[in-house]
């Protein structure tokens, strides 16, 4: 009996956490749909089955080179990311391991930056880009997507490491290990979970950042985000031809995300359930 | 072998050299019909002019403007030809952002341009940014629907045929709508509309003092006029459109009427894309006999900023693009029909052109019948037809439009969104120090 009430809650569940994916996902599907109808089709309403034409992408790849945004995305989010773990890693370590009391104050403070509107400091950061001959440079872009992504990172590796008994890194300590030893030989091994995952999840936000990747670059370094936006068109129907390079901009990612699910999944809900 | 290596060495270096000194040309513009034309053709320049490379920025409308203002008000330096319209020419000019056009060449014949357009992109005489393409607003209409209301549409009808038109073609039940207007909130949208619309009833956005004028009776009736004639005869939902929406219901067939931009009667006569191609004709935007039609006046331009270190080249890309052989060019490899339009009189006076594109002659009297500096019945302190050219336009212009939107959608009433048009607008001019 118990093992029937079971099964059908379990059902239930299963049923609403598919509802609950497919109203997540289903802009994305459109999106999709979208890219192979011809223009007059997208704009005429909405309608889930397209003519299956390819005219959109063909478009799409007549007016613009794929590939340099593309290679764009890929140095600046994985750039980004392993910068911000170089310096996310020994923040998270001395917060979680050897905090003071003015520890839970720096991270809320680092939290408190995400909470500001971008737009409110672009005029200043323009003018440091300008200054510093960092506008329309991979260097500059990655460095920023560092710092937009920081605080998340450092949090996540906060909790992450939390979880980790201290013990064991005092056992290595009475080994003879050193500090950095401790971090790269004991520390780290033990957190790859939540380190992969808190990288996926930094390469996602990073590829798909579109404020400051849009303004402050031009030709050299313009990501995919800036792909996208280029075929949005106040006079004539570009709906089509813009799903058609959404379609373009999200596969990488997409497919990366489904590859690593797993991994993703078991490092945010690593130490959920104790 | 020694002397093949070193000819070889020689020219590789020789090739090197020339790319080395091969200037790029940063260019910002937004994804138009024309402008994505233009960017196949580049080959015709950079093959007259090898020391001469060009890289393109495409943008969204407004990520364009954004990114132009800012980079050109803080001297960023990052494009060397940008896009900009007839609203930022005269803005820009008088903040000294912009370098006059003095140097376009011998054979550019600035003469040739429309005078109204060239108006518009001029300052104290100076040539401060090149037209790409023109375009004034106009009426197309179903021929065969009017022909079945059992009405002909004048050459220059007014607002009250145009109302009464519509009202007999619109048939719900076969999903046909008597007229399509702009409805969607913006300073560019429908603020573009209803700006030009409300100078033919004698409205203006501001007296000779700047005092903001939507407490007076002329922009009721323009609202009021609107808000019940879309009522009757818009299409449903018609708060959200803009021209790219309209576009779409008129080339569906969905519209007897769209009053909007002069080029878009390149799309619905397209057999291609438009169900209506062949039954498409074309008057001038109407009017309520007190003298001024509701009809705008716009320029997508090519301007060279002042922080630019190539101006020279600059202006030389200015001049290919926007010259007569441009035209030409266009014409021998896509067509006449395709040629972008409204820039030079010459292309009027084109037999082929006119023969190409039946609206030719319509959308050239659009164009001369707009004029930025006298855009209304009575005087105003500022330029535009449809826009205030001064910088505080473009948010309140916005801000008013969403009001006006939100009266079309019956969120509020034609009164309510007037007074609080009033009142934001008297806000803004006082604190920007217009009104003492």
């Amino acid at each position: 009996m118990a093992r029937a009430i079971s099964t059908k809650r379990k059902a239930v569940f299963t049923v609403a956490a598919w509802i609950v994916a497919l109203i997540i996902f289903f802009p994305i599907l459109y999106t999709i749909i979208t890219s192979f109808k011809s223009e007059t089709e997208a704009i005429a309403g909405f309608n889930m089955i397209p003519s299956g034409t390819m005219e959109s992408y063909g478009a799409v790849q007549d007016q613009y080179n794929y590939f340099k945004p593309f290679m764009n995305s890929v140095v600046l989010s994985v750039g980004s990311t392993i910068l911000a773990l170089l310096i996310a890693i020994p923040a998270a370590w001395s917060m979680a391991f050897s905090p003071t009391k003015r520890t839970k104050d720096i991270l809320m403070w680092m939290l408190s930056t995400k909470m500001m509107p971008a737009v409110a400091v672009l005029f200043p950061m323009y003018l440091i880009f300008r200054n510093l001959g960092l506008l329309d440079s991979r260097i500059g872009l990655t460095v920023m997507l560092t710092m937009i992504n920081l605080p998340i990172v450092v949090w996540m590796l906060y909790t992450y490491f939390r979880e980790i008994p201290s013990e064991i890194l005092e056992a290595a300590r009475m080994d003879g290990a050193s500090l950095w030893n401790e971090i790269i030989y004991v520390l780290t091994p033990m957190a790859v979970p939540g380190i992969a995952s808190t990288m996926l999840l930094n390469i996602i936000l990073a590829w798909n950042e579109a404020f400051w990747t849009i303004r402050l670059t031009a030709t050299d370094a313009a990501p995919l985000t800036a792909f996208i936006s280029s075929f949005s068109s106040p006079q004539g129907l570009f709906w089509a031809k813009l799903s058609a390079a959404s379609t373009l901009a999200i596969a990488p990612i997409l497919i990366m995300g489904w590859f690593s699910q797993k991994q993703l999944v078991r490092g945010l809900t690593f130490g959920a359930v104790k | 072998m020694k002397l093949k290596t070193f000819l070889l060495g020689t020219c590789s270096a020789l090739l090197l050299c020339g790319f080395a000194n091969a200037e790029t040309l940063t260019i910002a513009t937004v994804n138009n019909g024309d402008m994505v034309r233009m960017q196949g053709l580049t080959e015709d320049f950079t093959t007259k002019n090898p020391d001469i490379q060009l890289e393109w920025v495409t943008l969204e409308e407004n990520v364009l403007r954004e990114r132009v203002t800012t980079d050109i008000a803080t001297k960023g330096g990052q494009y060397d030809v940008m896009t900009i319209g007839t609203y930022e020419v005269p803005i820009w000019a008088k903040q000294n952002w912009l370098l006059p056009l003095d140097n376009l060449g011998a054979d550019y014949d600035a003469a040739d341009i429309i005078p109204a357009i060239a108006g518009g992109l001029s300052v104290d005489g100076k040539l401060f940014a090149a037209p790409f393409y023109g375009e004034s607003s106009f009426i197309m209409y179903r021929k065969d629907l009017m022909e079945k209301a059992g009405l002909t549409m004048p050459d220059a009808p007014t607002w009250e045929f145009v109302a009464d038109a519509a009202r007999k073609m619109t048939d719900r039940t076969a999903e046909i709508n008597g007229v399509c207007l702009r409805g969607k909130a913006g300073w560019g949208e429908n603020m573009a509309f209803l700006t030009a619309m409300s100078n033919s009833f004698g409205a203006r956005w501001f007296d000779e003092q700047w005092k903001p004028q939507f407490d007076q009776a002329e922009w009721k009736n323009t609202l009021q006029f609107y808000v019940d004639l879309m009522k009757d005869a818009g299409p449903v939902g018609a708060s959200s459109n803009g021209f790219n929406e309209n576009l779409a219901l008129f080339q569906q067939g969905k519209c007897g009427m769209w009053i909007d931009a002069t080029v878009a009667a390149s799309f619905v006569s397209n057999p291609t894309d438009s169900m209506v191609a062949d039954k498409v004709g074309y008057a001038l935007a109407p009017d309520t006999g007190l003298g001024k039609r509701g009809n705008w006046l716009w320029a997508w331009s090519l301007a060279v900023p002042a922080g630019t270190q190539k101006a020279e080249a600059a202006q030389k890309f200015v001049s290919w693009a926007t010259s007569k052989a441009y035209l030409e060019l266009v014409a021998s490899k896509e067509g006449w029909a395709n040629v972008p339009p409204g820039t030079r009189s010459s292309l009027y006076a084109n037999a082929e052109y006119q023969k190409a594109a039946p609206f030719a002659k319509m959308t050239l009297d659009s164009i001369n019948s707009a004029d930025p500096t006298k855009p209304t019945v009575k005087p105003v302190p500022y330029v535009g037809v449809q826009f205030v050219a001064i910088p505080e336009f473009q948010g309140l212009g916005t801000t008013v439009g969403q009001l006006f939107s939100a009266a079309l959608a019956g969120q509020m009433t034609v009164d309510e969104a007037l007074k609080q048009a009033q009142d934001v607008t008297t806000a803004t001019m006082t604190e920007g120090g217009y009104i003492k």
